[in-house]
């Protein structure tokens, strides 16, 4: 008997091809990089698929300028590691523009769209790979490999394309592009076997550490310089981690003692509340938050 | 069927969830069904033998295919607190008194503001032996077009049957698209059987009814297995009502099935889809689409039509011996060849045929009818050629399953056997003997859409 693929390589392989077929397609793609652990992961697929060669495109983080010191060390640190390019746009040179307009204690999380949707023009890019899963959010399961996005930057649910085999149509016209998800069909325990099995290394923010919060909505909201204690709120100081890292002001740990990627990977496969759902306060906004923001041009 | 209707049959279709599970109430205490087997909720073990399987699911809300997804997603414990507690939440948003869990599946906006359904949505759930992606195509509307899209891509289809029923128009309809697409591994689920008492005797009638209908297609294999989702029973457990039934439960028909062992065994076809030049030596990179190529086996270049042998196999892991379908890899050869992306290498005596013109089942995706004469791009493996439809031989009634002769343009959701003309050649196999080598899709040069699917005879 001829041994089996484990279920990780199956989803390897695929996101292998996947980036391959960008490569193969596109004239200006880019790669969306963080620094937090599903872009890392989309890294170490980066390498599965180009190396020895260096990767067809740079990559490109989004900064809200909100940020946890550890993920961008991490992302500079790993960018030099692997000798890439990487490119950096400032949702903060977007409001010296004015092209984003806060309202006062607003988050920067959405405001990415904006400085994304410049960075895409500005870079002339036709593709923007991305580390997006269908398990994310109801609104997200629908969501193609190859997701077509207007003139405007604009995600029409009409207007996507049938997907069928693993025949991707990329094609798009000027002023045009699309957003590819290599890692569609991940889910976050997924996402954590393959760090596990690859000693991928992430921040340390994602393993458990003594760390400030408050309690607010269900939630635990990190305590910092942007985010102070509200009136009347008490500080505690409890072992989290971190389930996903985004911009500081709207991303909160969970309650964990998980020191390793095996431990969380034990605590996933217990867990009983969605990766957004514990530790994102404006996908909670409403029922479809995700999908009005996607269709703005978000992630 | 009106708006009202359906979600009156949703509501129908979720008597045990609306019973059972009051997440508005107390959304810490969704308890697992007593019957429900304790050592399923662990995900696939790395380094195990788990591996994944895609599957299509067919059938109408009538028939319970809500209820069976959120059966096999709740008895593997993959409904997570925070969904649940969204779907009461926007259920009592719509006067709903039970949470309705179809809100799960459909879940855009955009769709509901518009009453449409954007074809498929993917669901995933795992058990110790493996992980599955459901490809759930919602809906009446658009029907062919959305179902084509999740077979395409699934290893199996769980068929959906009402016990009270029967097999029906639909039920025909989906056996008919399951295996016009490929799926080798077709499951029909006789749903409902707690509103049948459980009854062989009804069990058995439905199957001799789907297996008449089903002889002439030659279903490489066909299977049935009496469930009821709304109680649980022969999904993910067996249950006490059908001790009668001596054969696999769903969930251990699906963890059985092993669709890779079969691509293997096929002939080698490889697709290129990128050159790469490393240490000196030229590397193809690609997915090995079907079969098995070992270091040192001669192979068939195409379309250069010139034999050489694999020199080695590369990953990021460095060199190894082999590799089978499925497989992302970088080839060498041994001879300094003129390759580029969209050619093909494959098994030296048993090679796919080059093809300029192509005999072809097609299904039409775009809203935008054929234009009949026009250009179009056909996208085949890794190759994309320009092409049109020289001619419609017949176009296949959905209601009757028969080919009708006339038309010589499509529309959407139509089924036709067409002849194509190509600027340039494919290497191609039949689709029923290699999906991933017999497949192609149209895309409308100007637009950029993709319009259709296509299977080569």
């Amino acid at each position: 008997m001829s041994p089996e693929r484990s279920h990780l390589d199956w989803l390897e392989s695929e996101a292998v091809f996947i980036l391959r077929e960008v490569a193969g397609e596109c004239a200006r793609p880019a790669l969306l990089f963080s620094g937090g652990k599903d872009s890392l992961v989309l890294l170490r697929l980066a390498e599965k698929a180009f190396r020895p060669a260096r990767f067809p495109f740079p990559l490109l983080h989004i900064d809200t300028g909100h940020n946890f010191p550890e993920v961008i060390e991490c992302r500079d640190r790993r960018a030099a590691e692997l000798g890439e390019t990487l490119l950096v746009r400032s949702v903060e040179d977007s409001m010296r523009r004015g092209t984003v307009r806060l309202r006062e204690g607003e988050s920067r999380n959405a405001a990415q769209s904006v400085t994304l949707l410049e960075a895409i023009e500005e870079l002339q890019l036709d593709a923007a790979i991305g580390g997006a899963r269908r398990d994310e959010e109801k609104a997200r399961a629908k969501e193609r490999v190859f997701s077509f996005r207007d003139g405007f930057g604009q995600w029409d649910p009409r207007r996507q394309r049938p997907e069928l085999w693993d025949l991707y149509n990329p094609r798009v016209g000027p002023g045009e592009h699309v957003r590819v998800f290599p890692i569609s069909n991940w889910t976050e325990l997924d996402v954590w076997q393959y760090i596990a099995r690859e000693k991928l290394e992430l921040p340390s923010i994602y393993y458990a550490h003594r760390r400030a919060v408050v309690r607010r909505n269900g939630l635990l909201a990190p305590v910092t310089g942007l985010t102070p204690p509200r009136a009347g709120e008490a500080v505690e100081e409890l072992w989290v981690r971190f389930r996903t890292v985004g911009d500081v002001s709207c991303t909160c740990p969970v309650a964990s003692r998980a020191a390793t990627s095996a431990e969380i990977v034990a605590e996933t496969a217990a867990a009983r509340v969605t990766e957004r759902g514990a530790t994102r306060m404006d996908d909670q906004t409403s029922e479809a938050s995700m999908e009005r923001r996607k269709r703005e041009g978000y992630f | 069927m009106s708006g009202s209707d359906v979600a009156f049959a949703f509501k129908n279709d979720l008597r045990f969830f609306g019973r059972e599970i009051h997440p508005a109430e107390k959304p810490e205490t969704m308890e697992r069904p007593a019957e429900a087997s304790p050592g399923l909720a662990r995900p696939p073990h790395e380094g195990g033998n788990s591996t994944v399987l895609r599957f299509i699911t067919c059938g109408s809300v009538d028939d319970g295919k809500s209820t069976l997804i959120g059966r096999l997603l709740h008895d593997t414990k993959q409904i997570l607190e925070d969904q649940l507690a969204a779907v009461a939440q926007a259920s009592r948003s719509r006067g709903f008194a039970a949470p309705d869990l179809s809100l799960l599946t459909d879940g855009l906006e955009a769709e509901r503001e518009q009453g449409i359904t954007i074809d498929v949505a993917y669901r995933y759930f795992a058990t110790p032996r493996r992980k599955f992606i459901i490809a759930d195509t919602p809906g009446h509307e658009q029907y062919t077009r959305n179902m084509a899209t999740g077979a395409s891509t699934a290893d199996a289809a769980v068929l959906l049957a009402d016990a009270t029923k029967g097999l029906l128009a639909q039920g025909r309809r989906h056996l008919y698209l399951a295996h016009l697409l490929g799926i080798r591994e077709i499951v029909v689920a006789v749903n409902k059987m707690d509103l049948v008492d459980y009854a062989e005797r009804v069990f058995d009638a439905v199957r001799e009814s789907f297996a008449a209908f089903a002889a002439p297609l030659r279903i490489p294999r066909l299977r049935f297995v009496p469930v009821s989702a709304l109680a649980g029973e022969m999904v993910v457990a067996r249950g006490a009502r059908m001790p009668w039934y001596r054969g696999p439960t769903l969930l251990e028909i699906l963890e059985g099935i092993e669709p890779e062992r079969a691509a293997r065994a096929r002939p080698f076809r490889f697709a290129v889809q990128l050159v790469q030049r490393a240490n000196g030596a030229r590397r193809y990179l690609g997915r090995v689409a079907a079969g098995t190529v070992h270091a040192g086996d001669e192979v068939l270049v195409l379309p250069a039509g010139r034999r050489t042998r694999v020199a080695a196999i590369h990953t990021l892991e460095g060199a190894r011996d082999r590799a089978q379908a499925g497989d992302s890899v970088a080839l060498a050869f041994i001879d300094e060849l003129d390759i580029s992306r969209g050619d093909s290498v494959a098994h030296a005596a048993r090679p796919p045929r080059a093809s300029r013109a192509l005999d072809a089942t097609l299904v039409w995706l775009a809203g935008q009818p054929l234009a009949p004469r026009a250009r179009y791009l056909l996208k085949h493996t890794t190759r994309t050629v320009g092409a049109r439809v020289a001619g419609v031989a017949h176009v296949v009634d959905i209601h009757a399953l028969e080919p009708r002769a006339g038309r010589s343009s499509l529309a959407m959701n139509d089924i036709a056997r067409v002849a194509l003309e190509l600027a340039q050649p494919v290497f191609a196999d039949a689709y029923a003997e290699e999906r991933a080598t017999g497949a192609f899709i149209l895309i409308d040069a100007a637009s950029g859409h993709t319009v259709a699917a296509g299977m080569i005879r």
